[in-house]
């Protein structure tokens, strides 16, 4: 488990390695790079950890499935297929590109692995739920659906449409996690329209409701480790990250929803993702 | 409240559901279920509760409805026709040609109405505007709406709850009918609700159940309500789909229902006529 | 009647949004602004910190806004809403056709990044439809103004109309097209150059690059009238028929789709009165895609070449 956590640590740093050097020096210019941060250890786990996909064969039926709900996330979604072996590495940087496959909100079947369309909040849980359904149906019920929806997301009545309806129908191969970075497109999500208490609500709505540190490996494994094995209930896991996480400067500063990266700003993000692989690899971090 | 004003409440409860038969007689059908559901809850608002002149319906200072259920509009058209918005002759031409009562509610066809609905969902949203409105203009309104419980599916629902809440909208009093029916049948086989308190309560509302036929109780919920500072309101209305009107009570789809036998027809006007002159008795004895 | 400004210069829209909605709420305490988290995109912060209580920031609920908006005219504010314009339309029609247009309300829209000024935001934020969905409300009244002058002037006049209009807005640089004599009209389209061999119809920032396309045919001694059709709905019919008549031939250029949008309402009306060979530039039958503008314009033949080229093979087909 430790040579795990660590090697999951590591292709999280490798995966804030490709974010930043798409935001820098891809084709399409700034992406939008502190959503993306912010749930770069939770896909890494699911992808790299949690669950069965085949990059070989990347419409596999009986694949787990993921949808990035928050589509202006794209860029964690790229490039943990991309680290995956879903496509080249180097594609990465045609991101947000003229004719790109790497669209700026990810289309389904347009790039290997990309298993949803979404970029029109609020979408994703619902299309989440009809897979699920259908998996059921299909007897693939012992694969789950994770649906990552942002905070702010979570102000759509359609995420809670799709909230009633999934207990109603005996969905148990359903989990939803709530990037909870705190922050939407326009500022503090908790001076915009606030959602506290988001647990107490899930519950309500009849989910099995976890919390996990966004940003912590063995919490984050061991919290979609029990979702995916759980029964009776959708689960929803609430994940407290923070936008920007991994790249100080980025941090909790919602200037980078969407930016571009200077030179020195690039040195810099790399310079600390060094150390942090460095810090994995002596057990520190 | 004492004795003898519920009793005058209950009366005005039991004129609406009679003149609601009529209408939906008359006419030979219609969504019986849902407009006998929220009759008394009508009778409290625009009995008791509600600032209003029915003289000047255009009063901005008055309080605002917005009936998002609506197509229990007949029961609303009978309630505004008794309050003297308009002519109890009218009442008869529910849903027929150029009428001014269609079967959703149009705040654009009849006097009175003031929030336009049909769409499920979207009441809410219009009924918070109208609140919202009064305090961005320094008013002192309130505005209440009268949801279904099958209409909480709708997803509106949920943005109008977290927004009203987190506009802290203590001039808004939801009510959500929770009949335990929609169209197609049950709630539970359609779609659960689970707890809908539960819900109301994440949500940081003030929330009330009462019993949905009890003019009284849910007197004193609006009340209770109208008390909250910071936070909106609901009273959810634990309610008999078709309440006070047997065939629609007996029938186990009773959304929306034919009524072709005049014979049959009349005799349970009659059993109403009756329900009301014994009220009327129960009154003039206090 | 145009009178067209020498300033060769680039407006930020946003700004002079901000600035007239500002200017409004100054005078009527009746304005409101409602917005679905996109206030600093649409360049409302000003608006905001002036009056905070009047800059309603409803989260990310388009449907819920709509109705508020609607809910709000009726205890007697006008209510200017602001989202995408893909959201403007495909989130809310529901809510716009009901709660606002049917029940005769007094409820503004303002739709930005129209077609595909969404630029890196791509296919999903890509408003191609937004006039061809909002048109089917009865009430609705759609208009796209073409530069700041304008904008100023069509957000004054929608304040104060009663009814349901929709305003398609690109809240970035747009070029200087008016001088601020001119008087604006809605429903009125504006004729910015006459001609006579084919009428060039345009609105928004197509103005700017059918302008273009008319010098580029002037070069060939083919004479372009240019008419700004701001106004998609109601449609001046009688500035469309008149130059149908005069020149034998039009060409339509929207940032839309053809199929729904502003050749589809020019079209209505050459065959319902006399039709006259027609060309139409914009979208087809396509999902957007992310690119720089210069990229789109040339993925979508909306360029002046484009323009000129369409309108030389219009001609003739007289």
């Amino acid at each position: 488990m430790e040579n795990e956590l660590r090697r999951l640590k590591k292709t999280a740093v490798q995966v804030r390695r490709d974010i930043i050097e798409a935001t820098t020096h891809g084709q399409g210019g700034g992406i939008h790079v502190g959503p993306a941060l912010s749930a770069t250890d939770i896909v890494t786990a699911l992808y790299f950890k949690i669950m069965q996909v085949r990059p070989e064969e990347p419409w596999w039926e009986e694949r787990d499935r993921f949808i990035i709900s928050k589509g202006h996330a794209y860029a964690v979604l790229y490039a943990a297929l991309a680290e995956k072996g879903f496509f080249p590495r180097e594609e990465l940087l045609t991101m947000r590109a003229i004719n790109s496959r790497l669209q700026g909100h990810p289309a389904y079947h347009k790039a290997p692995g990309v298993d949803m369309t979404s970029g029109s909040l609020g979408n994703g849980l619902s299309c989440g739920l009809g897979i699920a359904m259908a998996m059921k149906k299909q007897g693939i019920a012992h694969k789950k659906v994770y649906v990552m929806l942002g905070d702010g997301e979570c102000q759509e009545g359609m995420v809670w449409e799709a909230a009633m309806a999934a207990p109603a129908k005996g969905i148990d191969n359903l989990v939803a996690i709530v990037d909870h970075n705190h922050y939407q497109s326009c500022g503090c999500l908790d001076e915009i329209v606030p959602l506290y208490p988001l647990d107490e609500k899930w519950k309500s709505f009849g989910w099995h409701v976890m919390e996990v540190n966004g940003h912590n490996m063995n919490d984050i494994v061991n919290k979609l480790t029990i979702a995916r094995e759980f029964s009776g209930k959708p689960v929803c896991i609430i994940a407290h990250t923070v936008k920007g996480k991994g790249i100080s400067f980025m941090e909790h500063n919602n200037a980078w929803h969407n930016g571009t990266c200077s030179e020195e700003q690039y040195a810099a993000a790399m310079k600390e993702l060094d150390e942090q692989e460095a810090a994995i690899e002596a057990g520190m971090m | 409240m004492d004795d003898k004003r519920v009793k005058e409440l209950e009366i005005f409860a039991a004129q609406i559901r009679l003149e609601t038969f009529k209408e939906l007689t008359t006419l030979g059908f219609g969504h019986v279920g849902g407009a006998m559901s929220i009759v008394d809850a009508l009778a409290v608002l625009y009995g008791e509760a509600m600032n209003i002149d029915p003289q000047k319906k255009d009063w901005e200072e008055r309080d605002y409805f917005s009936l998002s259920k609506g197509h229990a509009g007949p029961a609303l058209y009978a309630t505004l026709a008794l309050k003297g918005y308009f002519p109890m002759e009218m009442l008869k031409t529910l849903n027929q040609n150029k009428t001014k009562l269609p079967s959703h509610c149009s705040r654009v066809h009849t006097p009175g109405v003031d929030l336009t609905t049909g769409s499920l969902g979207q009441g809410i949203s219009t009924g918070i505007g109208a609140a919202l409105a009064s305090r961005v203009l320094g008013g002192k309104n309130y505005a209440y709406c009268i949801v279904g419980d099958g209409e909480c599916d709708e997803g509106q629902i949920w943005e109008g709850v977290l927004f009203a809440a987190h506009q802290k909208l203590d001039n808004f009093v939801l009510f959500v009918d929770s009949n335990k029916k929609q169209l197609d049948g049950t709630i539970e086989e359609v779609c659960s609700l689970g707890n809908l308190e539960a819900k109301f309560e994440a949500f940081d509302w003030h929330v009330q159940s009462v019993y949905g036929h009890s003019v009284k109780a849910i007197a004193e919920a609006v009340e209770n309500a109208k008390a909250q500072e910071g936070e909106p309101s609901v009273i959810i209305l634990n309610t008999v789909k078709g309440k006070g009107c047997r065939p629609a009570e007996e029938a186990a789809m009773n959304h929306h229902m034919m009524f072709p036998n005049a014979e049959e027809n009349q005799k349970e006007q009659a059993r109403m006529e009756q329900v009301l002159e014994d009220l009327q008795a129960e009154w003039r004895a206090m | 009647m145009a009178v067209l400004t020498n300033k060769q210069e680039s407006i930020e829209m946003r700004k002079v949004y901000c600035e007239t909605m500002m200017e409004m709420a100054e005078t009527d305490n009746r304005v409101v602004a409602l917005d679905c988290d996109l206030v600093s995109p649409i360049g409302m912060s000003d608006f905001r910190k002036k009056y905070p209580a009047r800059m309603i920031n409803c989260g990310i609920m388009e449907g819920n806004m709509a109705g508020v908006a609607a809910g709000m005219s009726a205890r007697g504010c006008i209510p200017f809403t602001h989202t995408f314009s893909c959201f403007q339309s495909r989130k809310c029609v529901d809510q716009l056709f009901l709660s606002a247009g049917f029940a005769d309300l007094n409820v503004k829209l303002v739709g930005s990044d129209p077609g595909i000024l969404a630029l890196y935001n791509g296919a999903s934020h890509m408003g191609l439809e937004d006039m061809g969905i909002l048109r089917n409300i009865p009430s609705m009244i759609l208009v796209e103004p073409s530069d700041a002058v304008m904008l100023r002037a069509v957000l004054k006049q929608v304040k104060d109309t009663h009814g349901l209009h929709y305003i398609r807005m690109n809240r970035k640089n747009a070029a200087a097209i008016y001088d601020e004599a001119t008087k604006f009209e809605i429903g009125k389209g504006l004729v910015l150059k006459e001609g006579r061999d084919v009428t060039l119809i345009a609105s928004g920032m197509m103005v700017e690059l059918t302008l273009k396309a008319a010098r580029l045919l002037e070069a060939e001694n083919i004479s372009a009238k240019v008419i700004d059709m701001f106004t998609w709905k109601p449609l001046d019919e009688e500035l469309v028929l008149k130059s149908a008549k005069e020149t034998g031939a039009i060409v339509t250029v929207e940032n839309h789709r053809t199929e729904t949008g502003l050749g589809m309402a020019v079209a209505n009306v050459l065959t319902e009165n006399k039709a006259v060979p027609l060309g139409r530039i914009g979208i087809g039958n396509v999902y957007g895609e992310v690119g720089v503008l210069p990229y789109l314009l040339e993925r979508f033949h909306m360029t002046p070449e484009d323009i000129a080229q369409k309108a030389k093979e219009t001609i003739k087909r007289k």
